[in-house]
Order: structure tokens, then C-alpha cells, then sequence
């Protein structure tokens, strides 16, 4: 049996939620990595958007900013936020891809603040591109890590809105109609969003992990239904390209 | 019901200010523009101001004026965040900045959190407006299209409008709600770019970031330049003017003058440096021999880059070039 980390089954778990020929645009970290191995293996059409400007390029190896010249190689338009942004903004990104120090049951993204703002226990860097992506963008897919703490039942602070405080939420603000969270990928399951509730519910356990423990990590109450499949092992060639892209583990070796 | 933000505007303008600043203030003619950054810095940069960097906070940033702004110990500067990343944690090391509008700052993307920028906040050192990159781009976008706001579709619903100095509105046309985004019209932009020529004519190659209207909305704009050309470099090829000369207030001649960081098409991250930067973060004794190893003990950026050393410049161009 080929052995993994917990990271670079994330990393596959989270690629395969990508469709080919889509675009999607990408945050920094894991997202990079899900990105570029779904181009690698099952979507060789995806189209990758990255904030500061660069549209379809050919990543040659992992860079360490969205905004690096590894993430502008080969790209076929050189743009800027607002080039990015605005293309969003008018309907054309499909999917965004994000990471947050806390998800919600309602898929609301931390990324801003620990305690209070303007006495913070741990400042955050801030939205970034993530609320405008996350805003404009058709569906949202997060990364986030699986304990009681880093999915609370509601975030402290709503750096980038996922359904808000339930159904309606988000057209009631103002934010394009018919966009929103739709996957959520942790070490531990992927999980969706209850059509009806808005709310994240589970979709598979990942290989070794109990029902028990998703609930026993989780900080709010998940609708789990009845048929909880296990979410695929990442095969050997997957495996290959994956540590192919970080070949130094520094972002699937954390 | 319309909604505002309770983030302080901590810079302000009207559609009339910019017209009246760029009628009373802006050289039309196409005079020498060239100087050197301690005068550049000496002029423009004083205590206080409104101060945008172009780039992507580690990417195509330009340190030699970064440096020369710690090195002159300029206090109290309040700075636009919309992916602030080594350039504004050096301006925090150096005790520099009061606020920033943050859309991404006090980290460094993959490699993680800034402890220098942390300690900066959480201690209430520096005060932070919530941004996103999109809005400070189209507050920047409106001040550059000479209008007070632009209304837009991003931070609705969310803390992060909240903590904004942004207001909701209704389409007069559609009722829509919207987000309307203040411009903003920095006192200082500093822009790093490829090629420039006397005049103030910029060539950037690859992502321009925001930096075309950084340089239209700001009040005062000092580029500094991989290389000085002729301006028939820009004459025979006029598609290659990303910013055009009048919007231009001083121009520096600064080869590897994004060292230690990423400039596009010419050299990449001095990953060792940084990471022995962020380290150095970690405490304040330790960042302060940093900044008098780097900034305060060398006299300009031609002294910081020979500490650098030759063969480390040459090997982050092979890097680059994926050699």
C-alpha cells in the first residue's frame, strides 16, 4: 500500500473537485498545489487565475507567491487585481480556491483576526484576494485544517463571506445571486453545503477516519447523511506528480 | 437600509482635489526627471504621509527607496496594504508606519507569518483599516479616473466591510445594492519597473499588479528603474509605455533594486535573505542588527548590493531563467 501524508491526501482530495476546461482562480498554499496537480493529472484544461495578474500560465515549478514571476510563466495576458478581479466580477471565474484559519458551518472564511480587532490576539494577514474571489467567484472550494478550533460554529470574524447566517443571506447583501461555498476539504473529510440549510455537510471520511472523530473535530453540529462514502487514497501516479510540483515538501511537507 | 464601515478613512479625496492637484501641481513638458533616492526621499517622503509601493509586496518592489525611508527614519507614514508583504514589514522593522488599509499584509504568503508585523499590531502600534485587494485596486482605479468612488460587487455581507471605511448604496438605476469604494489618491507611490527614461516613460514586464493606476491616482510618483533608456526605446515602440511620463515625479537608476526580492523576467527571490529577515523578526534585538547590518551601517543600495556579493546577484538570474 503506497503511504501519504494527511497534506498530500488534502492535495488530491481538493484537485478533484475541479472540472477541466473551468476557470479557477487560486490562493496561495494548498490551493496552488490543488491547482496545479489537477492540471497535471485529471483537468489538463483547467485554467488558472492568479490575483495579481497573470492569466493561463504554464507554472514551471512551485512558486512562493501568487504574485511571482513562477505564476506569470507563460501566461498568455499579464493583467492586474482589477484585470483579475473584474473578470470575475462578471461572471467568468467558475470556481475560487481558498484557504482560512476558520471555516464555519455556514462555510464563512476567517483569515483577518484571532479575539478582537483592534486588540487582536493573533493578526491575521487579511482578506488578500480571498473575499473578492470568494465574492464574485460561482463556487467557492476552502481548505482548512479539522479541529473543534478552526471550524467553529461561527467564525469571529467574516473576512470572506461564505452563506452568511443561512438561505438568502448572501443575495439579501448584495453578493451576485447564485454563488457561494461548495466544497470543504480538511485532513479528516470533504464536505459540501446543505442545498435547503446552507449549512456544511459531510460527503466522505478520508481513509482511517471514523465518523466519530469528524464529528468529535468539528465545532458545530454537521449534518451527516446516511450514506458518508470514504474519500479516494491518492493513487502512485498522483502521488508522483504531486511531489513532482513541491519537490522540497514545502508546502505538502508542513 | 444603507450600511457603512466603521474603519477609519485614513485618506481622503475629492473629484475636484484631484483635478485641482494635477492642474496646479503636475509638469506637463518632458523635462530630466533623474535623481538619486536620498534626495527623492528627502523631497517626497516626509513624516505623515499617505504612502502606496507598487509590485506585489515581494515581487517588483523597490528597495533602495524602502531602505532610504528607514535609513532617514521618516515616523508616523500611513501606508496602502493591497498586498503588503517584505516592503511593508521593512518599513514596520524601521518604526515607520502609524496605519495601513489592509487588504493582505504582516505575512509572507507560503512561508508564513510576519512576527515583526504581528508584534507591530498586537500591540497596538499600528492601527488597520479591512480592505481586499480589489477594493484598494478600484479605490486606486477611481482616483486614477478622476471620480470620489466606484461602486463595486466584493466585500458585501462580510467584517471585513465592517472594519471598512466603505459604504453600501443602491443602483440608481437598478437598486441593486452595491459596495461604493472611496478613492484613494496616495501623497506617494513608489514604483519599481523594468525600464524608464528620463522623462518618467515606464516599461513593466509581466503582471502590472495595479501599478498603471497607482501612478495616475498618486500625488507625487518616484520610479525606480532596472535601466535608464533612451526615450526612442518608447518612441518606436509606443505599446510598451505602461506609465506615461506625466504622471511622473522623479526617476532612479536601480539595478537589482528589488533584491532580496523577485523582479520578473530578470532575477528571483534571495530565498536565504528573506528567510533570514523573518527570522531576525522573531525578536526586536535581532531585527535591529539586521536593519544595521543592511541599512544603517551601508551609505546606499550600490553598498547594500556588494554585501550581497556578485555571485549571489548572478545566481538569482540563473534562478530566474530556471537555469
Amino acid at each position: 500500500m503506497t503511504s501519504y501524508t494527511p497534506i498530500e491526501l488534502m492535495a488530491t482530495v481538493a484537485s478533484h473537485q475541479l472540472e477541466d476546461g473551468k476557470i479557477v482562480g487560486v490562493g496561495t498554499g494548498l490551493p496552488m498545489i490543488a491547482g496545479l496537480l489537477a492540471q497535471k493529472t485529471h483537468a489538463p484544461k483547467l485554467i488558472i487565475f492568479f490575483e495579481a495578474g497573470s492569466i493561463a500560465p504554464q507554472v514551471p515549478t512551485l512558486p512562493i507567491s501568487v504574485g511571482d514571476s513562477r505564476c506569470a510563466h507563460r501566461a498568455v495576458a499579464a493583467t492586474g487585481l482589477a484585470g483579475i478581479m473584474e473578470t470575475g466580477q462578471r461572471g467568468m471565474i467558475d470556481y475560487a480556491f481558498l484557504g482560512g484559519a476558520e471555516v464555519d458551518m455556514y462555510g464563512n472564511i476567517n483569515s483577518t483576526v484571532i479575539g478582537d480587532h483592534d486588540s487582536p490576539k493573533v493578526r491575521l494577514p487579511g482578506s488578500g484576494g480571498a473575499n473578492d474571489f470568494g465574492s464574485l467567484s460561482w463556487r467557492t472550494i476552502i481548505i482548512a485544517r479539522h479541529d473543534k478550533a478552526k471550524l467553529p460554529e461561527r467564525v469571529s470574524f467574516i473576512t470572506t463571506p461564505g452563506y452568511i447566517d443561512g438561505p438568502g443571506a448572501r443575495e439579501e447583501a448584495g453578493l451576485p445571486r447564485g454563488t457561494g461555498p461548495y466544497r470543504v476539504i480538511t485532513n479528516l473529510a470533504l464536505m459540501g453545503f446543505d442545498e435547503e440549510t446552507c449549512r456544511m455537510k459531510l460527503i466522505s471520511v478520508h481513509p482511517g477516519v471514523t465518523l466519530e472523530q469528524v464529528r468529535e473535530n468539528t465545532g458545530f453540529d454537521l449534518i451527516i447523511p446516511d450514506d458518508v462514502a470514504t474519500s479516494p487514497s491518492p493513487t502512485e501516479s498522483e502521488l508522483t506528480v504531486l511531489r513532482g510540483i513541491d519537490p522540497d515538501g514545502i508546502i505538502i511537507g508542513k | 437600509m444603507l450600511e457603512e464601515g466603521k474603519g477609519e478613512l485614513i485618506s481622503s479625496c475629492t473629484a475636484d482635489e484631484i483635478r485641482d492637484w494635477n492642474h496646479e501641481n503636475k509638469e506637463r513638458g518632458l523635462v530630466d526627471k533623474m535623481t538619486d533616492v536620498r534626495s527623492a526621499v528627502k523631497k517626497y517622503v516626509t513624516d505623515g504621509i499617505y504612502l502606496a509601493i507598487g509590485g506585489f509586496g515581494h515581487i517588483r518592489i523597490s528597495m533602495p527607496m524602502i531602505y532610504e525611508i528607514v535609513r532617514q527614519r521618516i515616523k508616523h507614514l500611513r501606508v496602502s496594504g493591497h498586498t503588503a508583504v517584505h516592503d511593508l514589514d521593512v518599513l514596520i522593522a524601521g518604526d515607520c508606519v502609524d496605519a495601513v488599509d489592509v487588504a493582505y499584509a504582516f505575512a509572507y504568503e507560503t512561508r508564513g507569518l510576519s512576527k515583526n508585523g504581528r508584534r507591530a499590531v498586537e500591540s497596538g502600534k499600528i492601527k488597520c483599516v479591512e480592505w481586499t485587494n480589489a477594493s484598494l485596486s478600484w479605490r486606486i482605479k477611481a482616483a486614477a479616473m478622476g471620480l470620489p468612488f466606484l461602486p463595486a460587487r466584493n466585500l458585501l455581507g462580510s467584517d471585513t466591510f465592517k472594519y471598512s471605511a466603505a459604504k453600501t448604496m443602491e443602483c440608481p438605476f437598478t437598486g441593486q445594492k452595491l459596495v461604493a469604494l472611496p478613492a484613494l489618491m496616495p501623497d506617494v507611490a513608489i514604483i519599481h519597473v523594468h525600464y524608464a527614461d528620463k522623462y518618467g516613460n515606464c516599461s513593466i514586464r509581466g503582471t502590472t499588479v495595479k501599478d498603471d493606476d497607482l501612478a495616475k491616482a498618486s500625488k507625487r510618483v518616484i520610479v525606480t528603474a532596472e535601466r535608464i533608456v533612451s526615450d526612442d526605446f518608447f518612441r518606436e515602440h509606443p505599446e510598451r509605455t505602461t506609465i506615461p511620463y506625466f504622471c511622473v515625479d522623479a526617476v532612479i537608476e536601480a539595478p537589482h533594486g528589488s533584491h532580496p526580492c523577485n523582479m520578473p523576467h530578470e532575477y528571483y527571490f534571495d530565498e536565504a535573505h528573506i528567510r533570514n529577515y523573518i527570522k531576525a523578526g522573531a525578536d526586536e534585538a535581532s531585527l535591529q542588527a539586521y536593519l544595521d547590518k543592511w541599512i544603517y551601517s551601508v551609505n546606499d543600495f550600490d553598498e547594500y548590493l556588494d554585501l550581497v556579493g556578485t555571485k549571489k546577484l548572478n545566481e538569482l538570474r540563473r534562478l530566474e531563467e530556471l537555469r
